[in-house]
């Protein structure tokens, strides 16, 4: 258990490529940190700094308060789960969860009791005698998890662990490694692109973008009040509505932060029945309809702009395309930006 | 096979015999003749059925050899050949595992200069630079020696660089997970990497000590004492006696057992030799 | 040069993995091929006592001999010989075989096995079949009329190498026209047949067009071939006679620098022979590599 400290860290590539700039990070004991961000924004960089498999450029990474920069791998006590999980395709399961505990020494009494436990918890004792090509992609990856818990590390670091398998089984293995972290308490660095999954399993979720770092914060603080522009568009599915403020009419005469002049709606808060808060009010035309199950969501062309956006609302609203709908939104439930600076304004 | 031409396959199957006659006869041959007497050889034709002095023949070459042609016998040669080919199969593999491992999991000062100095000896067969080679080795006393026969001959381009080729397909996370996992690069090296390239050694194995196993030309320069004569060398001494004609029964059991490890390696192991056949050119 | 995402950080050893081939390399390779190559510049008087630098008047002088022009020309007659007769018998070997789906694997084991014979074996081989005194080929010949003795006849001494170095190599080609053949989609073939082609027509505007890389490559293969590793089939059966009839360049270095030598003239055939190597070597990483890739 150990928290890991990021300071002004930077990493700069050969031909002067810069892939992450200048960058703080806290991540505390014990917490499940998901770094989430679309490709190239530097959080695969981030992490193989951490494991100590890319070299540090500027600042420094600490572990349990030790500066770490110069370690090897091996030496900063981390775990890694990889995207391939990266097993060792001549090694039986066992000979897997074996190898990391072996180099380092351990009795065999203890690496015996380790594995043990780890395939208890896993659920994988069944095949612990079999190689890695007679399992499934979800075994798989469950054994590339049990060879990171047997190590017992200060942190545990996840390298886009689910992407290669498919929806179902993610959703099922989400919850797991949920539960284990949960039930270890180990500091987890996590890494994905996929938004739900940033904001299902973290308990701090990090956007980043182009290297930097865009918002940090609780999962649904970052849904309900977004930063920046690209965090608003980033969380949240379906994408944030955003509309120009001269668009919005004479409604502009709103009470908003001075500065702003791009409003940002989510689909979820328009409604197609005018609530007792105050709101605005808009027109707009279906242009489709489309019925998810538990909600349906429709894109419009609004009226006087002719912009798309996408309103999702409670299941039975049946609309035809092609039908005119007045839109309301709570101006409480509005988001303020300023399209330069890219930030919130309040 | 699209349609059914019963003529094509009828005149596939004549091809195709006629081109195992062809390549079996002169064997055919050599191995009759290997059965037979003496005194077969002189009415002027050949013989073409199988004689009755076939195991006499075989012992004797193998036991006594043919003292007029200064050869040791048959064993002494092909235990020589043995060594050498195995010697030189494994030393190769050896030295290339090793230097392509460097070439591939590590960055240093020279690295395209080690590659390039390593891809010339493609360009240089024994053949080509025999005299200036055997003044090396003779410079270095390694005449009629086994170390004379096998070092020079270990260098290997071609295994290098399908060492090369084959590490690169491996995964790089593999190697990530392995450092993480407290390994070094010696640890990696033995652990991981030497395992998984079981099949490649093993193919490249057979390719190789056919290599060494047919080196004619430079063991020919290279042994002076018959003690260390191979026995693809030694075959021409046999064959070659100036005065009369050889005793063609006894050569050819000579040359039956000369061909008998290198395609007894390739017909058991002929998965493996095709594949390192193929990998090796491309 | 491509590598590895992660390579290890160790400074040393990399260097240290290297030096028993680089080792090897510089003593026995490099450094013999500058020796000849610096031998072939100088000339060693018969008594060994002093070598003077003369510039390429070794060169000049081999050129000028018309036994080395000879040699250069029945080389280039050898290796194209060889090539096209091992590569037509090993091409229809490899189309009939490739017709075959059960069988085709006992005939390619039956085929292969030549490869491990070694040259001078295959020498000895066919000069007992070719043996004027008790050979069968000789035999049957002169039931046809024809006198066989390619200890006299220079023709036939060539025609002897030629046969026998051709039969090595044919399984070698036979297994590459093999996996070329097979490397042809199935689904091309058909769309000609139904297109109207029969099998013959197919084979020469589908096929064999598609199978040019194999083709290629093989083309420099046997030409290396031809004219390095068939020292030992020249000395197991004429040895370079009669009267220099089938003294090809590999065979000539040996005899004008081991056994008479004459250590510059050699050493400048040898740089000569390094030449042709590179070249063939070049055009095959140039031009065959390239066009394998599809």
């Amino acid at each position: 258990m150990a928290s890991i400290d990021i300071k002004g860290v930077k990493k700069v590539y050969a031909g002067n490529v810069t892939a992450i700039h200048e960058l703080d990070l806290t991540i505390p004991d014990g917490e499940l940190v998901v770094l989430v961000g679309p490709s190239g924004c530097g959080k695969s960089t981030l992490l193989r700094m951490i494991a100590g498999l890319e070299t540090i450029t500027g600042g420094t990474i600490s572990i349990d308060g030790t500066v770490v920069n110069t370690k090897e791998p091996a030496e900063r006590d981390i775990a890694m789960v990889f995207q391939n999980y990266a097993l060792y395709p001549h090694m039986t399961v066992r000979g897997n969860l074996e190898y990391g505990l072996k180099n380092r020494g351990t009795p065999r009494e203890e690496i015996d009791r380790r594995v043990a436990e780890a395939a208890r918890i896993l659920e994988i004792d069944a095949f612990l005698d079999r190689r890695p090509r007679q399992l499934s992609g979800g075994q798989r990856q469950r054994v590339a998890m049990g060879r990171a818990i047997v190590r017992q590390p200060k942190a545990f670091l996840f390298d886009e662990p689910l992407s290669n398998l498919d929806a179902k089984l993610r959703g099922q293995m989400r919850i797991e490694i949920k539960r284990l972290q949960r039930s270890l308490g180990t500091t987890s660095v996590y890494v994905t692109h996929d938004q739900l999954e940033a904001m299902t399993l973290a308990d701090r979720l990090v956007v980043m973008n182009g290297g930097r770092i865009e918002q940090v914060g609780a999962p649904l603080a970052l849904y309900e009040r977004p930063e920046t522009l690209f965090v608003a568009g980033f969380i949240g599915s379906p994408p944030m509505n955003l509309i120009a403020l001269e668009r919005l009419g004479a409604q502009s005469a709103l009470d908003l932060p001075a500065g702003t002049d791009l409003v940002g709606i989510r689909p979820d808060t328009i409604h197609l029945t005018a609530p007792e808060e105050p709101h605005i009010t808009l027109g707009a035309t279906v242009e489709l309809y489309e019925p998810i199950g538990g909600e349906s969501h429709l894109h419009m062309r609004l009226e006087d702009s002719g912009q798309l956006i996408i309103a999702a609302v409670p299941a039975k609203t049946a609309m035809a395309e092609g039908t005119s709908a007045t839109l309301y939104v709570r101006t409480a439930d509005l988001h303020p930006f300023n399209r330069e600076t890219g930030r919130r304004t309040d | 096979m699209v349609e059914n031409r019963p003529f094509l396959n009828f005149l596939t199957h004549l091809v195709l015999i006629a081109g195992v006659v062809i390549v079996v006869f002169p064997v055919y041959l050599a191995f009759i003749a290997s059965s037979r007497g003496p005194g077969d050889f002189v009415s002027g034709v050949v013989p073409l059925l199988p004689g009755t002095h076939l195991v006499e023949n075989y012992s004797t070459i193998w036991n006594e050899g043919l003292s007029s042609s200064g050869a040791p016998p048959i064993w002494v040669m092909m235990m020589n050949s043995l060594l050498m080919a195995v010697a030189i199969a494994l030393g190769k593999i050896a030295i290339s595992l090793l230097s392509a491992y460097a070439i591939v999991y590590f960055k240093f000062p020279f690295r395209l200069l080690a590659f390039w100095i390593i891809f010339i000896t493609l360009m240089l067969p024994v053949e080509v630079r025999i005299i200036p080679t055997f003044k090396v080795v003779a410079d270095l006393g390694m005449l009629n020696s086994y170390l004379g026969l096998t070092l020079p001959l270990i260098a290997s381009a071609t295994a290098t660089f399908l060492f090369r080729q084959f590490f690169l397909t491996i995964p790089d996370e593999l190697m990530e997970a392995a450092r993480v996992d407290g390994a070094g690069p010696l640890k990696f090296f033995r652990d991981i990497l030497l395992p998984l390239s079981r099949t490649n050694i093993a193919a490249l194995f057979v390719i190789l000590f056919i290599f060494g196993w047919v080196q004619y030309m430079w063991p020919l320069l290279v042994t002076t004492d018959s003690r260390y004569y191979t026995i693809v060398m030694g075959i021409k001494r046999l064959a070659a006696s100036a005065d009369s004609e050889p005793l063609w029964h006894l050569v050819m059991a000579a040359v039956i057992l000369a061909m008998l490890p290198p395609v007894l390696v390739v017909i058991s192991m002929q998965r493996l030799f095709v594949k390192g056949l193929v990998e090796t050119e491309k | 040069m491509q590598t590895k995402r992660t390579i290890f950080p160790n400074k040393l050893l990399p260097y240290a993995l290297l030096v028993p081939q680089l080792a090897i390399t510089l003593i026995f390779f490099i450094w013999p091929a500058l020796q000849a190559m610096k031998s072939s510049f100088e000339r060693e008087d018969p008594f060994g006592f002093k070598t003077s630098f003369i510039w390429f008047d070794n060169y000049r002088k081999i050129f000028a001999d018309p036994n080395y022009l000879g040699s250069l020309g029945r080389t280039a007659i050898f290796a194209l010989s060889v090539t096209l007769l091992a590569m037509i018998v090993s091409l229809l070997l490899a189309v009939a075989v490739n017709r075959l789906l059960r069988s085709g694997k006992i005939y390619t084991t039956l085929l292969v096995w030549p490869y491990a014979v070694a040259p001078v074996v295959v020498g000895i081989l066919w000069w007992f079949i070719f043996n004027p005194s008790i050979g069968i080929a000789p035999y049957i010949l002169r039931g046809m009329g024809i006198n066989w003795n390619h200890r006299i006849d220079g023709n036939q001494a060539m025609i002897l190498i030629i046969i026998a170095a051709a039969w090595k190599q044919i399984s070698y080609n036979f297994l590459f026209f093999v996996a070329g053949l097979q490397s042809v989609p199935q689904s091309l073939i058909e769309a000609a047949a139904i297109d109207g082609a029969g099998p013959f027509k197919r084979f020469w505007t589908i096929v064999f067009p598609l199978i040019s890389p194999t083709t290629f490559f093989l083309l420099i293969i046997n030409m290396n071939y031809a004219m390095f590793d068939t020292f030992g089939i020249v000395d197991a059966t004429t040895m370079g006679g009669p009267a220099q009839a089938t003294n090809i360049l590999v065979y000539k270095v040996y005899t004008d620098g081991v056994l008479n030598l004459n250590i510059g003239s050699s050493s400048a055939q040898s740089v000569i022979l390094m030449l042709i190597v590179i070249a063939l070597t070049v055009v095959q990483f140039r031009f065959v590599e390239r066009r394998v890739q599809y």
